[in-house]
């Protein structure tokens, strides 16, 4: 069976041949072909499995992503820098303010410009209440997947809460565009602080039920323990950040070792895993979820005053009072709306911890007032290209849980 | 770690670089807290390889590949861009390459990161960069059929493409046919001009 294999560069050979292989002679027997998606129902996300099977074990498997390309690169050639925010929203929809804060300190770093030490502690408090909900996303979808339909209610309830928070300050829900290059849409409303303690007293109650009925579960240890296991050295090979990275016990989390926005002045931890299966990523991603309620927590309690905005009518919009009130507010306001933004040239590349990994824009600016080039470093989309890898000799039934727990958000790997 | 120090690295590190691999290098400098490196396209693979062996380097992971295109505003239209990470150091490192517009081929990085595989082929969907020694570089993004590159500068942003024909035009949907009664012709409605009305 092993010279069956491709010569493994991680890519796979299936939708080369995609006919049946001899598996013995004698026997007669063969492989077999089978196709999952680009619409599955229990794929959430389209993307296309084509694997080819040994009785009911993967041998070979092709991944085919793109089914969502909608172009981000090449629109946001088209659009000034602020104008772009929509857009990054629609990558990770599971967690769009990080996707807003990635972009707002990208363009930050090119103008060498940086937010008052407020707007970054709203930052770090908007993104880590996102990271939450976009784990949550995860697990319940996963332990849905596995059949614990309990489990995805909670975590929808849990999410919930976040949401209500983030509906209370940015205005919505999923596409938000509340990031500004050079602060914030808006600031935190002021009841904010209390109503995010009762939003994470509830979530960590749900978090506390999700856990009595998953983390020693003997169905869903069998499912998920040893099962597409991925060691540290194969893990940096693929490219792997973030959750899964960690789960094969790597220490790397950009908030730690490259912090952005402040990160530093916050005590939290790295949950490690040891063996890289899919139970160290469940296990990693819900002690995650503690952590950055935590980091919300401490933010919150040393929340500095002051303005949120850089005081610059270059970058940012000045105030509507002084807009409807002066004739240098006025024409401020019709410079930057119509040339928008417009950083030096060069180019600059920036990462964030996004909810799946390193989320990192790569942008290069000619001096106008339109990004020359943008490039996202999405993390979902490197992870699809270790999948193969994760599902060789992993059994059909496996494919499912491993793809929930790598967590592909559509929007992200296909931009 | 904090910014500043983030960005001290980085000068550290550009000046390791051109004191180690001076003759392998175009220029090298440090933009915006980030090391920059500029390279020629021969002998490329070597100083990729020394840049992952390397202890004092040892980039670990192949972050993104991408590419820019530079139409009419200079000489090698494309430039292909690197990012690198090294775990053990946390050194950050981009390494462009100019690649001219009649032969865009730079060679595969595959062999040192299987991270470079669905990198690769974006980039040659979108860019049109062929990866010399890339096992599998068909388009990733877009569909097999799709002419063109639609990140190169030239492409229409609102860009039209030829319909696709059927892939397997002799497979038959059995299910569907066996249900549905076969179609029969409609006869259309005779046609009324203006003036006259429905209702006579």
């Amino acid at each position: 069976m092993s010279d069956l294999l491709n010569v493994d560069y991680g890519v796979g050979g299936v939708t080369t041949h995609f006919r049946s292989r001899k598996l013995d002679d004698d026997l007669h027997s063969e492989t077999m072909i089978l196709n999952m998606g680009p619409s599955h129902p229990a794929t959430h996300g389209t993307v296309r499995l084509v694997t080819e099977l040994s009785g009911e074990i993967v041998i070979d498997a092709d991944v085919e992503v793109g089914y969502l390309h909608r172009g981000f690169e090449k629109m946001c050639e088209t659009v000034t820098y602020n104008q772009v925010m929509p857009y990054t929203d629609r990558l990770n929809y599971v967690s769009p303010i990080i996707n807003n804060v990635g972009w707002c300190l990208t363009i930050e770093k090119l103008l060498g410009i940086e937010v008052p030490k407020r707007c970054q502690y709203v930052r770090v408090i908007m993104s880590e209440i996102s990271r939450v909900s976009d784990h949550l996303t995860c697990l319940g979808a996963s332990a849905m997947e596995l059949g614990a339909f309990t489990v995805m209610l909670y975590m929808m309830q849990a999410r919930e809460y976040l949401w209500e928070l983030i509906e209370d300050v940015t205005g919505a829900r999923l596409t938000i565009s509340w990031g500004r290059i050079g602060g914030l849409k808006d600031d935190l409303t002021l009841e904010f602080a209390d109503k995010a303690k009762k939003a994470f007293k509830g979530v960590r109650e749900h978090l506390a039920n999700c856990d009595r009925l998953l983390t020693r579960n003997r169905l869903f240890m069998d499912r998920m323990c040893d099962v597409a296991m991925i060691s540290a050295e194969d893990a940096i090979d693929y490219g792997l950040t973030g959750p899964l990275l960690r789960a094969s016990g790597v220490n790397y989390d950009v908030r730690k070792q490259f912090p952005y926005s402040s990160y530093q002045d916050f005590d939290f931890e790295i949950p490690l895993g040891t063996k890289g299966d899919n139970y160290d990523r469940f296990l990693v991603r819900f002690q995650e979820m503690e952590q950055s309620m935590r980091i919300c927590e401490q933010a919150l309690d040393n929340l500095p005053e002051g303005p949120i905005n850089v005081e610059d009518p270059h970058i940012r919009l000045v105030p509507k009072d002084e807009v409807y009130t002066s004739i240098d507010g006025m024409i401020n306001h019709f410079e930057f709306v119509i040339r928008g933004v417009e950083p030096p040239e060069g180019d600059v590349y920036f990462p964030v911890e996004g909810g799946n990994g390193e989320l990192g824009f790569y942008t290069v600016s000619d001096g106008s007032g339109r990004p020359y080039k943008v490039h996202v470093r999405a993390p979902s989309f490197i992870h699809m290209g270790a999948m193969r890898k994760m599902l060789l000799g992993a059994n059909v039934a496996d494919i499912i849980p491993t793809f929930g727990m790598i967590n592909m958000i559509g929007g992200e790997c296909d931009r | 770690m904090t910014q500043e120090s983030i960005e001290e690295k980085a000068k550290k590190l550009s000046e390791l670089i051109s004191t180690k691999l001076k003759s392998q290098i175009v220029s090298v400098e440090c933009s915006l807290g980030h090391a920059v490196v500029r390279i020629p396209r021969e002998n490329m693979l070597d100083f990729f390889k020394i840049l992952k062996l390397d202890t004092e380097l040892g980039f670990n992971i192949l972050l993104s590949v991408t590419a820019v295109d530079w139409l009419d505003k200079r000489e090698n239209r494309f430039e292909v861009v690197y990012h690198l990470l090294s775990l053990q150091h946390l050194h950050r490192l981009r390494v462009k390459i100019d690649v001219p517009e009649n032969n865009p081929e730079v060679d595969s990085l595959i062999d040192l990161w299987k991270s470079a595989n669905f990198m690769e082929r974006e980039c040659w969907d979108m860019y049109g960069i062929k990866f010399k020694g890339h096992p599998n570089l068909k388009r990733i993004l877009m569909y097999d059929e799709f002419k063109g590159h639609p990140l190169r500068k030239d492409y229409p942003v609102q860009g039209k493409q030829p319909r696709v024909p059927l892939r397997h035009p002799e497979v038959r949907n059995t299910a569907v046919d066996m249900h549905r009664p076969p179609l029969v012709k409609i006869n259309k409605r005779k046609e009324k001009s203006v003036g006259q009305g429905v209702r006579s």
